[in-house]
């Protein structure tokens, strides 16, 4: 057992998992490394144990090519009984784009992601608003902050059924929504036809969470957006309260 | 021995594929298409058929070749 001491003022550590096809892996490395106080690694999917981590992210990409379904093949990879473990020891485990298909495809979250309701591949800068702002991943945010991040994606339409959606939203799971860059929440907000605009949601213990947009590329003013390191900072403020807590 | 699997979307789950697949039918010259629901279908080659590969079968049918979220999955006999 580490003491906090120890940890305490010591850098984070947030593990990257690598499938083959992730294409996200090198931006999440990037963005998550050019914030103080953070520190990233990657962790071939093949490994078998990714304890020892502050968080882990599963990055952005086309593991195994998208066959089957998004993050059908990907779940079985050796690290994710690892990172199942984890994830429900408490750790904050975060899925970006095809990372929350392989969450949602492992079960870690409810629901599933289909095909973008135009069929055309999404390309572009969206708002999102933050619908929790006390959420382990948005705790920086106040309710209704807007986000700017980018969305890639071809099958990013959120599906939940009727029943699965009541408790979404009764137990306040749903993280981010998709709306106009003005706040509004409409259709013509919705870039792929997600139910609600749902944009990214946690696990009933909060501490997993998955977004179809992309934090890790909206981190640097020059590529349009700094709103994606709001929550990393909040995932490392987190994790700071909870060292406080432990100690 | 050959094994299929039939695997199609679940009817609350939207089709889009399908829906273009519907109004292309209907344009190219059968407006009698209700609607058109796109699946997949597995030709699975297997060494032999007990009862225990069969469950082995139906177990992956449900985690693996199907998402039981938004998809229903049938083995066909042949």
């Amino acid at each position: 057992m580490r003491s906090w001491r120890v940890e305490r003022g010591m850098q984070m550590r947030f593990a990257v998992i690598q499938f083959p096809g992730s294409n996200c892996d090198q931006d999440c490395l990037a963005a998550l490394n050019g914030i103080t106080g953070l520190r990233a690694e990657y962790v071939w999917h093949k490994e078998t144990s990714v304890e020892g981590f502050d968080a882990i992210v599963l990055p952005g990409g086309f593991s195994y090519g998208d066959y089957l379904r998004c993050g059908a093949i990907a779940r079985f990879s050796p690290i994710m009984s690892s990172v199942v473990k984890e994830a429900r020891s408490g750790k904050l485990v975060i899925g970006i784009c095809n990372g929350f298909q392989i969450l949602c495809e492992i079960g870690l979250l409810p629901g599933a992601l289909v095909r973008n309701r135009s069929l055309h591949f999404v390309c572009e800068m969206v708002t999102t608003r933050v619908e929790v702002a006390d959420s382990l991943f948005t705790h920086g945010c106040p309710q209704g902050t807007l986000l700017r991040l980018p969305v890639a994606h071809g099958e990013g339409c959120f599906f939940a059924d009727e029943a699965m959606l009541r408790e979404l939203n009764d137990r306040r799971q749903i993280i981010l929504r998709y709306v106009t860059a003005d706040g509004r929440l409409n259709v013509a907000a919705n870039p792929n036809g997600s139910v609600e605009n749902i944009a990214g949601i946690c696990n009933r213990e909060g501490n997993v969470f998955g977004l179809m947009p992309h934090p890790d590329r909206a981190c640097e003013l020059r590529l349009g957006s700094v709103d994606g390191a709001r929550i990393f900072q909040s995932m490392m403020e987190t994790i700071e309260a909870s060292r406080s807590q432990a100690a | 021995m050959k094994v299929n699997v039939v695997v199609t979307p679940k009817a609350a789950v939207l089709d889009p594929q399908g829906a273009a697949v519907r109004d292309a039918m209907q344009h190219l010259g059968m407006p009698e298409v209700r609607s058109v629901r796109i699946g997949k279908y597995l030709e699975i080659e297997i060494d032999e058929k007990t009862p225990e590969v069969e469950s082995r079968l139906r177990a992956l049918c449900r985690d693996l070749l199907s998402n039981p979220v938004i998809e229903d999955y049938e083995v066909l006999e042949s």
